[in-house]
């Protein structure tokens, strides 16, 4: 697992059947989701922004806890493909984190009337999106880049003990300050007609994760070994 | 050296780096006395932004105050290791023979005593500046001491981690504010309960809570981080 070339041919493999498999989980879920499922008692059709929203929520938050502990793999046993898997896990789960809330707002606005709300979970999630950042910002502010790695999954540790702690406390906070009660239809137990095609997409999420991971640490391997050998072999055959 | 050991303590070594700071801090009474100055404009700001309605002022005190100390907190986080970065003294510390954990214990001590507990032990004074009830005074004071112990270790740690970076400042503010949220939240949370009236004690304990397990978790993170920042 460790040697740059063996890890580039291994997940050549894996991405030959990963990518269609997302596209068709995608695919299918969407279509089953969007067009296939009743519409919702009380939301009608705009409720469907469910099969985007909470997958891509799911995925950021389980992409944290990926990047920390392969921040974690890096930190304590030196393997250099962990903060590899660390540095392409970043940015993809800070890009879900924006869809999720990006697409609660627009789900917000025909359920709610309104854009944004501070309630506990959205706000839970935007901290989630600054934590991301936070990761982000702090490897492109490193020269060295060994040690940028390093200072990331010390952060990004940080965080995994934090991200319970400030979840538990933002619920209580929104609980302390509770406004006229806004309920998400979510809570009431779910359809299983609705229930199954959620499921699809969250899977169909975690292979799109999976697959944009694999995809960024083969860019980044080839760029960080462009000049060894395998990689002169490899474009030299292409 | 003698190949035997650490010749001292390590208490002695706490206390020695505890001292060299304090002695630091005394020399440059404008690192002690910028905070508060910024606590104090920055407090005067509120009403002048929100109106000088007293009503609406008491109700936001708490919070005012609390966001106030969190932002003066992370101003002067970002001067934490800077100068011992600068002069290589971090360097040498660091190869030193005991726990760099520990060593930096002692400089976080000093500046939380000159800092986060000088800001709470004034805080009262700009709680009644902004109409605080009186109920929540004493409040105030020990959730911003408590509060402050954790905002400095966290703070702490964003400084270790970019006190090799150019204008490490702002970096320090985006890392560390989504990480001081929870302290915010049960600081708040205790001067309200205290100006309604009620027992703010089990706000209080999930602050002391925080504090105990920051000073018990961070100085590692510290430790690791300003190895790290070392290497850069």
């Amino acid at each position: 697992m460790g040697s740059p070339p063996w890890f580039f041919r291994f997940s050549g493999r894996l991405v030959r059947w990963l990518l269609p498999l997302t596209v068709a989980l995608l695919l299918v879920g969407a279509f089953w989701g969007l067009l296939v499922a009743p519409p919702d008692f009380r939301q009608g059709n705009s409720y469907r922004i469910i099969y985007i929203h909470v997958p891509a929520a799911v995925v950021a938050l389980a992409g944290y806890y990926v990047m920390a502990l392969a921040g974690a793999v890096s930190l304590i046993w030196r393997i250099k493909m962990a903060d590899v898997t660390m540095r392409a896990a970043a940015p993809v789960g800070a890009v879900l984190t924006a869809i999720a809330l990006v697409t609660g707002a627009v789900w917000g606005k025909p359920t709610w009337g309104t854009w944004w709300v501070w309630d506990a979970r959205i706000t839970s999630m935007l901290l989630l999106f600054f934590l991301y950042l936070g990761v982000v910002a702090l490897f492109e502010a490193y020269e060295n880049k060994t040690a940028a790695a390093r200072a990331c999954a010390v952060l990004s540790l940080i965080g995994t003990v934090n991200i319970p702690i400030i979840y538990k406390s933002v619920d209580w906070w929104y609980s302390l300050h509770q406004p006229a009660s806004i309920k998400f239809t979510g809570e009431s137990a779910i359809d299983s007609s609705m229930l199954y095609p959620l499921l699809l997409m969250i899977g169909a999420f975690y292979c799109l994760f999976a697959l944009t991971v694999l995809l960024n640490m083969r860019a980044e391997l080839l760029w960080r070994h462009r000049d060894s050998a395998w990689v002169q072999q490899l474009i030299g055959d292409a | 050296m003698s190949s035997e050991g650490p010749s001292v303590s390590m208490f002695a070594a706490f206390s020695w780096q505890f001292v060299r700071h304090a002695k630091t801090l005394i020399n440059s009474p404008a690192d002690v006395a910028n905070p508060l100055l910024f606590f104090f404009m920055v407090i005067t700001l509120f009403p002048l932004g929100l109106g000088p309605d007293p009503e609406r002022l008491a109700a936001m005190a708490p919070g005012i105050l609390w966001v106030v100390a969190l932002l003066a907190s992370l101003m002067v986080s970002s001067k934490l290791f800077a100068s011992d970065f600068e002069d290589g003294s971090l360097e040498q510390l660091a190869l030193a023979p005991y726990p760099l954990p520990i060593l930096a214990l002692g400089e976080i001590a000093a500046h939380w005593l000159a800092t986060g507990g000088l800001l709470s032990l004034v805080s009262p004074i700009f709680g009644i500046m902004l109409g605080l009830p009186t109920q929540g005074l004493a409040t105030l004071m020990f959730s911003l001491l408590l509060g402050s112990i954790c905002l400095t270790l966290i703070g702490a740690v964003g400084s270790a981690l970019t006190v090799s970076i150019r204008r490490g400042g702002l970096l320090l503010s985006l890392l560390i504010i989504p990480l001081n949220v929870p302290v915010l939240i049960f600081g708040t949370a205790a001067v309200n309960e205290a100006v309604i009236g009620g027992n703010a004690v089990s706000w209080l304990a999930l602050l002391g809570g925080l504090a105990l397990g920051a000073l018990a978790l961070m100085p590692i993170a510290i430790g690791a981080a300003l190895r790290v920042s070392l290497d850069n």
